[in-house]
């Protein structure tokens, strides 16, 4: 039997597009000398007091009006009181009780790969601080304040998604938008984005026991912890033994695959929030949201659009070329260079993305720029190489890390074009193997590839593949 | 020759005339505070080694002064006179001190308060009893009691101060001297050490209203890292000082003045209000009108709870950066919730924990709504109440207590609840962020009482014009504390 699934979700995303920490002047950046962004307000030294920055708020308003929320009459903070020794001010300066977030109920509508559309609901978006990051090691613990009062983006979703494939759809696009938008690199490796994920099965209209999943760190993770949780809770209802599903928190295992408890709702930390009194509130003026409105750039689904209807291209390829601001670049960029649209999307979303996947590498240290990708392309399009000898020079060009055109030189990377050559080519090959022709006579038609093949073996792939087959098929027919 | 009993503008004229330089102000000034030191304790530390400064034509420039030790200090140990942050030395200065080092003052001293600005008595303090110079039995109220001391006692012509509820306010009136809270925002209080931060506020105790104006136009200004200052630029307080008060509206809570609702007054609440009475009459002789006002009782009866409601609640977040991992001794223990435990147990005096308790207790989410939203509520009540008064009145004037300093061995905790609102009244100023100044209107018993007059927030100039006018028709300028002969 099959539940009905609910999922709800939180998408912690870090500001670090801001030169400094929301409520700081340190750097807002990453570096890997601990402590080295750090203001006394960092460390909450006795008397240091929190000082806004404006440029947070603004990009916190556009993110607040991209996700159709309303945005409160007045900007102010609220402290969120626990002990951790990542928090040294003994709170969180956020934004928590309506009608304090940023943005409050709004909407997304995200694109599935086959094209159909759902609606997410947001509950609300927030701004707020990070806190310290910590290494525990054999017998001590490090921190490392650098990541203290980052400015953080917390988005909460309505309890209203139904897959871990939608779940996942939703955050590549969320992903996308923050990126598009300059707000945010969104880089989970960096640690930039986080999730906790609520799941709940029910056989009925009302929604099963929630279950929360704090602190998963990839895309991957959400769809692996989700998956699990739906398994779980599944198992444990059809045996009869849903009373076990437990209102409670639990952490993504990354190395299992599996959701660990952590506690149960009962013993819930009262964070005893109230208003930050070190930030006067204030009114958000309504030109300024305007102008906030006026200044959102070109969205993922707004350039998807225009990729399919201008440049022809599958909804499939678009959506890919979208998940990435980085991606997207590159793709603008070899349309600048004059490669043909459905040229540079196929070379993208085949070769080269699969070459970063494997390598765990960012597109914007690729070797292969979109100039030397037009050197390869144009040199298969004119004839000059095979798109077999494309292929092996785009490879030889990685591992070399030199101007393809070089390395054509280099190689006698030359297409054989030449009929005559191509003629006794085709012929020595069919004298090699008389027994294959006599197979391919008594029907055995798969053989014409093998014999194609043979030929490219002997020309070490030069052959003009289109040739080759014509004068084939008329040798073979006489 | 002696210079740290006169008044600012006397002292800088000597210093431009070169009568004096300011390394005697300095010599005389550390002299004077260690000969206090043993029968006040008024410091928690005393800059040996303080270096005098160029005199320039800020009045303020080469002149001694103290500074309240919940200030952060750079380079000086900064205690809030709590054993939290008995080893703690600041690497960044408060704006406000820092104001004062760029027009060349000279501080010689941190001045002991109830730990964290958390008391009334200055009896709290991780160095002990702060004694109240004109009798050393008696204590200076707090929490800035070291400052109160040392200022009254001619140590130098000012020290800072912080108030929350009443901290300079009453400390000023139990010593004889002047005590005053700018309108809040207007000092900056990057650098404070934090104990209530919507009612904290910076200001100074001096020895006449000349020196206060002249001490809080160097300390106030706009400050990028503070978001709740304004711009003040165009106050200014001491050249503003002398001009017409005639006309001008006071207005008093009648009901908590009258004796006769005090049916088992001692001598000294009677002759206080008396007393009191004599200043309302200067006041009409200095041609003001001044009338007395019912205000809701209830909102009256409130003051207390408000403020402790609200006070402990933003104490105990406010001190909640105080775990002893990153500044403070360190505590002891097997991970991290024990250390902070056995630092936070070790280091934190039994009066604070209970406001600790209070606090955490009333923002706990079941009562959170019941106490600190309505404290908030009942603040916003007083508040609009005291506003709709200062559209008719110019100045609100009371009498600062019940009465002259109390004995030390008397003191406790408990409030008494017929002088209660008498006692407590100065919170208004904090819940309202008005600026407020109590000066010295007489003595009772030889020992001197105070007067306080509020204002209307940004209302500054002149709320100092009203004291400084009422200050000339008494004697009470500049005095120095004289042990009382008993």
């Amino acid at each position: 039997m099959k539940y009905n699934v609910t999922i709800g979700l939180e998408m912690h995303c870090e500001i670090s597009k801001t030169n400094t920490k929301v409520f700081s002047n340190a750097k807002n950046g990453y570096s890997e000398i601990p402590n080295s962004h750090v203001r006394p307000v960092d460390m909450a030294f006795p008397g240091v007091l929190p000082v806004v920055n404006k440029e947070c708020v603004r990009m916190s308003l556009m993110m607040s009006e991209i996700l159709h929320c309303t945005q409160p009459e007045y900007m102010y903070f609220e402290r969120k009181n626990y002990y951790y020794p990542d928090l040294p001010k003994g709170y969180q300066i956020t934004q928590n009780t309506p009608p304090a977030p940023v943005g409050m109920n709004g909407y997304i509508d995200i694109e599935r790969e086959d094209g159909s559309t759902f609606r997410v609901e947001i509950d609300n978006i927030h701004l707020e601080e990070d806190a310290a990051s910590m290494n525990h090691l054999y017998d001590i613990s490090t921190i490392d304040y650098n990541r203290a009062g980052v400015p953080l983006l917390e988005l909460v979703t309505k309890p209203c998604l139904h897959s871990a494939d939608d779940a996942v759809a939703f955050l590549e696009y969320m992903r996308a938008v923050y990126q598009y938008c300059d707000i945010s690199e969104a880089d989970s490796k960096k640690g930039q984005i986080r999730c906790d994920v609520n799941v709940s099965i029910s056989d009925t209209d009302e929604l099963g026991t929630k279950v929360e999943i704090k602190n998963v760190n990839s895309f991957g993770g959400v769809r692996d912890a989700i998956n699990y949780e739906i398994k779980r809770q599944t198992e444990l209802k059809q045996a009869g033994r849903y009373e076990e599903v437990e209102q409670e928190t639990r952490r993504y295992d990354e190395e299992t695959g599996t959701t660990i408890r952590m506690r149960s709702k009962v013993d819930a930390i009262d964070y005893k929030y109230f208003v930050e009194p070190n930030i006067p509130k204030y009114k958000i003026a309504k030109s300024w949201l305007e102008e906030i409105q006026n200044s959102i750039p070109e969205l993922p689904y707004e350039q998807k659009n225009k990729y399919q209807q201008d440049y022809g291209l599958s909804s499939y390829d678009a959506n890919i070329l979208i998940k990435e601001k980085a991606i997207a670049n590159y793709f603008e960029e070899c349309l600048k260079q004059n490669i043909e649209p459905k040229t540079a999307a196929n070379w993208i979303t085949g070769l080269i993305l699969g070459y970063l996947y494997k390598y765990e590498m960012e597109i914007t240290d690729f070797f292969i720029t979109p100039k030397r990708l037009f050197d390869i392309t144009e040199a298969i399009k004119k004839g000059a190489i095979s798109s077999k000898q494309g292929k092996d020079l785009f490879y030889m060009t990685l591992e070399q890390e030199k101007e393809p055109l070089e390395i054509m030189k280099e190689q006698g990377m030359m297409q054989i074009s030449d009929e005559n050559a191509l003629n006794s080519i085709v012929e020595e090959v069919l004298n090699e193997n008389l027994s294959q022709i006599e197979l391919y006579h008594n029907g055995k038609t798969n053989m014409f590839d093998y014999f194609v093949g043979q030929v490219m073996k002997k020309t070490k792939g030069q052959a003009n593949p289109v040739m080759v087959k014509e004068i084939l098929t008329a040798k073979l027919s006489k | 020759m002696t210079y740290m009993n006169k008044g600012l503008v006397e002292i800088h004229e000597s210093l431009k005339k070169k009568e004096v330089a300011s390394a005697d102000l300095i010599k005389e000034s550390l002299e004077k505070a260690h000969e206090i030191q043993e029968k006040t304790n008024a410091f928690v530390t005393i800059l040996d080694n303080a270096q005098p400064s160029e005199v320039t034509d800020e009045i303020l420039s080469g002149i001694p002064y103290g500074i309240k030790d919940n200030y952060s200090t750079k380079g000086i140990l900064s205690t809030g006179s709590s054993n939290t942050l008995k080893n703690y030395v600041p690497f960044f200065t408060a704006t406000a001190v820092e104001n004062l080092e760029k027009k060349g003052a000279v501080a010689i001293g941190k001045t002991t308060l109830d730990e964290f600005g958390m008391g009334g008595t200055g009896t709290t303090a991780h160095t002990g009893v702060v004694h109240n110079p004109w009798d050393y039995d008696r204590m200076c109220a707090g929490s800035s009691s070291g400052s109160a001391a040392s200022v009254a006692a001619g140590v130098y012509p000012y020290a800072l101060g912080s108030d929350t509820g009443d901290s300079i306010r009453k400390p000023a009136a139990y010593c004889g001297i002047v005590g005053y809270k700018p309108t809040y925002g207007m000092i900056s209080r990057y650098g404070l050490f934090p104990f209530a931060s919507s009612l904290d506020h910076c200001g100074v105790l001096t020895r006449s209203v000349e020196d206060a104006a002249i001490v809080v136009d160097a300390m106030k200004g706009i400050d990028k890292n503070d978001m709740t200052t304004w711009d003040s630029k165009d106050i200014h307080l001491y050249e503003n000082l002398k001009k017409e008060i005639k006309g001008k509206k006071l207005f008093y809570l009648k009901d908590v003045c009258d004796i006769k609702n005090y049916p088992d007054a001692n001598e000294e609440l009677k002759a206080h209000l008396e007393n009191f009475q004599e200043t309302l009459k200067k006041c009409e002789e200095l041609g003001m009108t001044v009338e007395g006002v019912s205000m809701d009782q209830k909102l009256l009866n409130a003051l207390p709870s408000v403020y402790v409601v609200i006070s402990c609640a933003e104490a105990t977040s406010n001190m909640s950066n105080l775990t002893g991992f990153i500044f403070g001794p360190r505590g002891e223990g097997k991970n991290y919730r024990e250390m902070m435990k056995d630092y936070r147990t070790k280091g934190f005096s039994p009066l604070i924990k209970r406001r600790f308790i209070i606090g955490s207790y009333v923002l706990q989410k079941e009562n959170q709504e019941k106490y600190f939203k309505n404290a908030q509520r009942v603040r916003r009540l007083i508040v609009d109440q005291m506003k709709e008064f200062f559209k008719e009145y110019d100045g609100f004037i009371m009498p600062v207590g019940s009465g002259p300093a109390k004995l030390l061995k008397d003191q406790d905790d408990m409030i008494k609840s017929d002088t209660t609102i008498l006692e407590e009244h100065l919170q208004i100023g904090n819940f309202g962020g008005f600026p407020s100044i109590t000066i010295p209107n007489g003595f009772i018993k030889g020992l001197p009482v105070g007067v306080n007059i509020t204002g209307n927030c940004y209302q500054d100039e002149e709320v100092l014009r009203i004291a400084y006018a009422l200050e000339s028709t008494m004697n009470y300028k500049g005095q120095i504390a004289c042990e009382v002969t008993k």
